[in-house]
């Protein structure tokens, strides 16, 4: 299997869709003549021409809206959001029209919108956030938050796939750090199936994204200490994989619910909240949280640095439920 | 119930038809505080654990009835007393009840104060750990543990904050052979270890424990100072055996009050009805179609699954209309017919480690829906320990369904005092002769389950009951809606 960056698997399971479905079609500020702001669709105008890799206006409303609309015309749009923070410029369109139209008139609005989200490279307040908890309370979207190259590929034609809207949340600091085999054939990634990205005895890490990195590297940090952590990666939010958090939890007893957005109200909060009802007799220790501070992203590289959680944050947090 | 100063704990009624019940666990030991309503002890009959709240507040004076015994409902378990009552406390209560509740009014209370420190110092054994442990947090799984195998939470020495009892503390406490005496200081064995401090406190006009046989020997006689039968028998069988020491690579772990029953049951009811099981193959085609038919209906609109155990379920419960001599029971020189079906359905628990039986009561009265939904109800109810004593009561006829796993065949044991059990099979598609419409054989393939009937011969003869399972298959082949 070829190895690829998480950002070429993401351009490469774009462009087979593309190929194979007339009805995909890419929408976004400066995806075509400059190829998108990480070159996620470089090339991508010169193969399937203007009117399927269309540069739109600055106006994050017109592109979901025209996607909502191209969607309930039997296309199947892929928007991108230059970054993930200006999706709020859409808000109305993409939470009052596309999530409930399905409820409302029984047409499904198969839209969805890319959005490279996370910090790490002081990109400041707008352009650093994580904001799939906003988006994951709202029913009728679905969430995913792939962290390896090969879910950022079988997730991405799952996306196109399903007949809901989908907010596909790529980290950007994973887009070429992040390297893996990833196949060329085409294959789906299921939503609602976690991944177990670290088997483990002792303390389950629940997290997504970029945080897995994060908390494997705290787990290696930890097998000195004779802990072994188990590490679930959700891989997507909404659905998300109850059964094997819980069993995860069964097994270990201890628990880290792990996100990089903020903490109150985060996607965590639901997490820790469905393990406390659903398997309390199996906690061996509070079920502990680490998310960022409830403030915007810090532009100063050590105050980012402060605010987005790292290795020795969670190794902390890890020592901290094991020795309870 | 209560005099002034004593309050008597009694062997409550756990449903309309139990009668006894076993104790588990004392929560509390002589010497303890209680408060009102604080759980004192845990309680079983053969299918239902739980706890009995405190009727008092006070000192718990005297446990009369040792964990592991069996008694009658109403039997006196245990006597609380006022704190007042006991020691020389005078900021407590100094009132009028507390002057009569002194020696001189009240004989009752003379014992009282004389047997709280009398078992005390037996104990001194397994009590040092016991000491801060037990004050500290409890997790919810160390809980659940800990009363799942019966083990004191304090005992168990802890390697957590604070010296906080983790799960893997007493996981491994339950491992070791320590747990095993510890445990179970009333056992024989501990006196052959230690014979020096005996443990068993004194003995209670209601103790059952038996009096120490030292000499594992003697299966025959009774033990020469046995003062009165034991309330249940089985504890003098079952502690022979557990003078065999255990060799390398065997390990030990105490039966649960399920096991015991489950025990007891399949061993009398073999001793008890005569056995025999017909063998029917039912061609399933028409109950698949009519699943596949209502099964999303009943999916997102109700929520329920129509388990091809609710088609079956259902078709019984009619033939057995036709067949009284199958939903009946006899009872001395009587013969007991019904005009309802109470239909237990066994259920294995989620471990494979145990069985229990919850019954639908008058399931004549439910349809398809109705049934589909009754099952999944007390499956779930039985898996997640959430039933009521009545549930596992007063069935008439049940049915196992062991063909999960690809089973075809087998010979289940009758639910006593029934006298019928079904059984039902993997369903297999079989190459099956049927005819073509010009009358031809042809080969076709087909859904086929092995159903059987074991019956009490003692009752139900062999046409009676190839008549009934012949019905009953006529009912399945022929399933419309």
């Amino acid at each position: 299997m070829p190895e690829k960056t998480y950002l070429q698997a993401i351009s490469d399971g774009l462009r087979q869709e593309m190929r194979r479905d007339p009805r995909v079609f890419v929408l976004g500020e400066d995806v075509g003549v400059y190829g998108g702001a990480f070159k996620v669709t470089l090339g991508f105008q010169e193969e399937f021409g203007p009117w399927r890799v269309i540069d739109m206006p600055l106006s994050e409303t017109a592109i979901v809206a025209g996607a909502t609309g191209a969607a309930l015309m039997g296309m199947r749009p892929v928007a991108e959001m230059q970054f993930a923070d200006f999706v709020s410029c859409a808000w109305d369109h993409l939470v009052t029209v596309a999530a409930k139209q399905r409820y409302r008139a029984g047409t499904p609005i198969p839209i969805v919108l890319r959005l490279p989200s996370g910090g790490g490279f002081s990109g400041g307040p707008f352009h650093s956030q994580n904001p799939e908890s906003s988006f994951a309370h709202i029913p009728g979207l679905k969430v995913v938050c792939p962290s390896t190259p090969e879910d950022a590929k079988g997730l991405l034609v799952s996306a196109i796939e399903d007949p809901n809207p989908v907010l596909f949340f790529e980290h950007k600091h994973l887009y070429r750090r992040i390297k893996g085999d990833v196949p060329d054939d085409r294959y789906t990634t299921p939503f609602g199936e976690a991944r177990i990205h670290r088997a483990g005895e002792d303390v389950t890490v629940i997290t997504w994204g970029a945080m897995v990195y994060t908390a494997d590297a705290a787990a290696a940090k930890l097998e000195g200490d004779d802990v072994s952590v188990e590490i679930v990666d959700l891989r997507t939010l909404i659905p998300w994989d109850r059964e094997t958090v819980l069993d995860s939890v069964r097994k270990c007893s201890k628990v880290l619910v792990l996100h990089e957005d903020t903490r109150t109200g985060g996607f965590g909060a639901e997490i820790a909240a469905t393990i406390a009802e659903e398997v309390f007799e199996h906690l061996d220790a509070p079920v502990k949280r680490v998310a960022a501070p409830d403030c915007p992203v810090p532009f100063s590289p050590p105050l980012e640095k402060a605010f987005i959680p790292q290795v020795d944050d969670v190794a902390a947090a890890l020592r901290e439920l094991a020795a309870y | 119930m209560a005099t002034r100063t004593q309050t008597e704990v009694v062997m409550p009624q756990m449903g309309v038809s139990v009668s006894e019940g076993t104790v588990i666990k004392w929560l509390k030991q002589v010497g303890d505080h209680v408060a009102l309503d604080e759980p004192l002890l845990e309680i079983s009959t053969d299918k239902v654990d739980t706890e009995v709240p405190s009727p008092g507040e006070g000192i718990v004076s005297q446990i009369l009835v040792e964990e592991g015994a069996t008694v009658d409902v109403g039997t006196i378990l245990a006597l609380i007393t006022p704190e007042g009552a006991i020691g020389a406390t005078p900021e407590s209560e100094p009132v009028a009840p507390v002057t009569e509740a002194s020696p001189p009014t009240t004989p009752e209370s003379v014992p009282a104060p004389r047997a709280a420190p009398e078992p005390q110092p037996p104990r001194v054994g397994p009590q040092p750990e016991a000491g801060d442990n037990g004050k500290t947090f409890v997790s919810p799984v160390v809980a659940r543990i800990a009363a799942e195998h019966g083990v004191d939470p304090g005992r168990v020495p802890g390697t957590g904050a604070g010296g906080r009892v983790t799960k893997k503390d007493i996981l491994a406490f339950i491992a070791s052979d320590e747990s095993m005496k510890a445990t179970e200081p009333a056992r024989p064995e501990a006196h052959v270890e230690e014979p020096a401090a005996p443990v068993v406190p004194e003995p209670q006009p209601a103790a059952p424990a038996p009096a120490p046989t030292p000499e594992p020997v003697a299966a025959v006689a009774p033990p020469p100072e046995a003062p009165k039968a034991p309330v249940s028998p089985q504890p003098v069988a079952a502690d022979r055996l557990t003078d065999v020491p255990l060799i390398a690579g065997e390990s030990v772990e105490p039966m649960t009050a399920m096991r015991r029953g489950v025990m007891e049951h399949m061993r009398r009811s073999l001793d008890t009805s005569a056995h025999v099981t017909s063998a029917i193959e039912v061609d399933m085609s028409k109950v698949v179609a009519a699943r596949e038919r209502v099964k999303a209906e009943y999916q997102t609109t109700y929520g329920v699954n129509p388990t091809y155990l609710s088609f079956i379920a259902l078709a019984t419960v009619e033939t057995l209309r036709d067949y009284p001599w199958v939903n009946a029971e006899i009872r001395g020189e009587s013969i007991v017919t019904r005009q309802f079906v109470n239909l237990g359905i066994a259920v294995a628990l989620a471990d494979g480690k145990g069985l229990i039986v919850p019954v639908i009561k008058h399931a004549e009265d439910l349809n398809l829906l109705g049934m589909a939904r009754q099952i999944a109800d007390i499956a779930e109810r039985a898996r997640t320990k959430k039933l009521l004593p009545d549930d596992v009561q007063g069935g008439t006829f049940t049915i196992t369904n062991p063909g999960g796993f690809g089973t075809f065949h087998g010979t289940p044991i009758i639910s006593q005092p029934q006298v019928g059990i079904l059984g039902t099979y993997a369903l297999v598609k079989r190459p099956w002769v049927v005819q073509d419409e010009l009358g031809n054989d042809v080969i076709a393939i087909r859904p086929i389950m092995n159903i059987t009937l074991t019956y009490d011969h003692r009752l139900v003869d062999g046409a009676y009951s190839g008549q009934f399972l012949r019905d009953l298959r006529e009912r399945l082949e022929s399933w419309e809606d």
